[in-house]
């Protein structure tokens, strides 16, 4: 698609289950998350007042039918604003007290082979910073902004 | 525009209570002797003392209180078609559990016999004994099926958040037998009317109402009462109106990040007020800069909320009643009639009349 790029920000073995990744692109900060091998980019910023996501706590999703259940839901899968708490769903992007209107963007994030990535680089179509190495034999991590 | 013009629904006035003689023919005889013999002549308390402006207002004070004189204020003079009473007695302050409930009793007794029944026009609120919550469901059972008593009442000021537990047999009560619970401005004193303790005036304590009102909302949203019973609706009477949008505001952002804490308020607290609740127009504690009521209006984002009331004999307006400055003309018909319709079907069966 015609403005965006597609960058080599880390090798899969870099982003480990759980903790989250802060990395720079293009000026702009992305938090990168691994759930179970699916990797998911944040933009970094809340939409509420601009804390870092990625200085939050990674959690569940509590819900409830009625009052005194407490379900807990989709470990991992929600990190909470370290500001003011606001929950955002990892897989989205979107916030759980106002889904349709408060979200921080997603970006598509996909593993791709060290071989494809070299080739990718080779052809201008993969863009990295320029001292990053690539090897054959690691997967990396492909954002696109 | 009148509110004889609308048909108007005037949702909260109050029943003058004499004395407690006048409850005497409708108290086991063991209760008449204690009345009597402890000289419990009044059951007024310091929210609504009996010569204070706001109580009763001058001129209708003159006229005396008594049925012909609502019937002459509220039916004759401004045109409202039907009326609620919401009576403002301190039973809600009696300690002695049984003497509670029997005055509470006796009260819905006298209610129904010296005001309802002369006038098929009037409604009235069930005054309900949070004393004991047994023989508050016995009461609600025992009036729910009459067709003039539309609500029940409980004071905003009482002994614990509503939305407790401790209560959900009463509102499971309310939303079978489709009667929304009324909190009234009010405080039965087993607790200051302010976190921060007792006041000292008159002007405090009346003030602080709304602070009662704000906890009660709160506590009826975040401990799920309306998840639980879908079908509650509750009326807050002589509430102030203008508080309210600031505290939907206030709520509806903490929500946000405390969320978890109540899992089972899966939106927006003002949404939920918006859907449950209703709140009768006077007093509206606003300025008379239209712009600014209309503002209020606005913010609360709903024109199913407001409920037309003159708060008689009330001192809050002098003159005729009417609609607050600033509340635009096109929400009148819903403020006066529409909404109190939808809210208390009871009242809706008795306007045999095409609706204009």
């Amino acid at each position: 698609m015609t403005g965006r790029s597609r960058h080599v920000v880390a090798r899969v073995a870099e982003i480990a289950q759980g903790p989250c990744k802060r990395i720079e692109l293009a000026g702009r900060a992305i938090a990168i998350f691994n759930l179970g091998g699916e990797f998911f980019a944040l933009n970094d910023r809340c939409p509420h007042e601009g804390g870092s996501l990625c200085k939050g706590k990674i959690s569940a999703l509590t819900v409830s039918s009625q009052p005194g259940e407490y379900n807990w839901t989709r470990e991992g899968e929600f990190i909470r604003c370290p500001w003011h708490g606001w929950e955002f769903d990892i897989r989205t992007g979107r916030s759980v007290c106002d889904p349709r209107t408060m979200r921080t963007r997603l970006y598509d994030a996909h593993v791709e082979h060290g071989g494809d990535v070299i080739e990718g680089l080779a052809a201008g179509k993969l863009l990295a910073a320029e001292s990053y190495r690539v090897s054959v034999e690691d997967d990396y991590i492909i954002v696109e902004i | 525009m009148t509110p004889a013009a609308y048909r108007a629904i005037d949702c909260d006035v109050h029943p003058h209570v004499p004395g407690t003689n006048v409850l005497l023919p409708y108290l086991e005889p063991h209760w008449v002797e204690q009345i009597v013999d402890r000289g419990i002549h009044s059951l007024d308390s310091i929210a609504y003392p009996p010569n204070a402006p706001l109580t009763a207002r001058a001129d209708f004070r003159q006229e005396g209180l008594g049925l012909q004189s609502l019937q002459r204020q509220v039916f004759d003079r401004w045109g409202a078609q039907r009326a609620i009473l919401n009576c403002l007695c301190g039973v809600q302050l009696i300690h002695n559990t049984d003497m509670a409930i029997a005055l509470t009793r006796a009260l819905n007794a006298w209610i129904a016999a010296e005001w309802l029944k002369k006038d098929d026009r009037l409604f009235a609120s069930i005054i309900v004994p949070m004393q004991d919550m047994d023989a508050a469901i016995e009461e609600i059972e025992h009036w729910a099926a009459h067709p003039q008593f539309v609500q029940a009442m409980v004071l905003a000021n009482g002994e614990s958040p509503l939305g407790k537990r401790r209560y959900w047999p009463l509102h499971r009560a309310l939303e079978m037998h489709g009667l929304p619970l009324g909190i009234h401005a009010g405080s039965s004193y087993h607790n200051p009317v302010t976190s921060l303790g007792w006041t000292n005036y008159h002007l405090e304590d009346y003030a602080a109402q709304s602070l009662g009102f704000q906890a009660q909302v709160a506590s009826l949203v975040t401990e799920g009462v309306f998840v639980k019973f879908p079908r509650l609706k509750v009326v807050l009477l002589e509430s102030g109106v203008s508080w309210l949008p600031g505290f939907i505001w206030r709520l509806s952002k903490f929500w946000r990040g405390v969320r978890r804490e109540t899992p089972w308020v899966d939106r927006p607290p003002g949404d939920i007020i918006r859907d449950h609740f209703a709140m009768s127009v006077t007093p509206f504690d606003g300025p008379r800069d239209a712009d600014v009521v209309r503002k209020v209006i606005d913010q609360i984002q709903s024109d199913e909320f407001l409920l037309w009331s003159s708060d008689y004999p009330h001192w809050q307006f002098d003159g005729d009643a009417k609609m607050p400055a600033g509340v635009p003309e096109s929400l009148y018909a819903k403020i006066m009639r529409d909404n109190p319709l939808k809210l208390y079907p009871k009242i809706a069966a008795t306007r045999t009349e095409a609706v204009r």
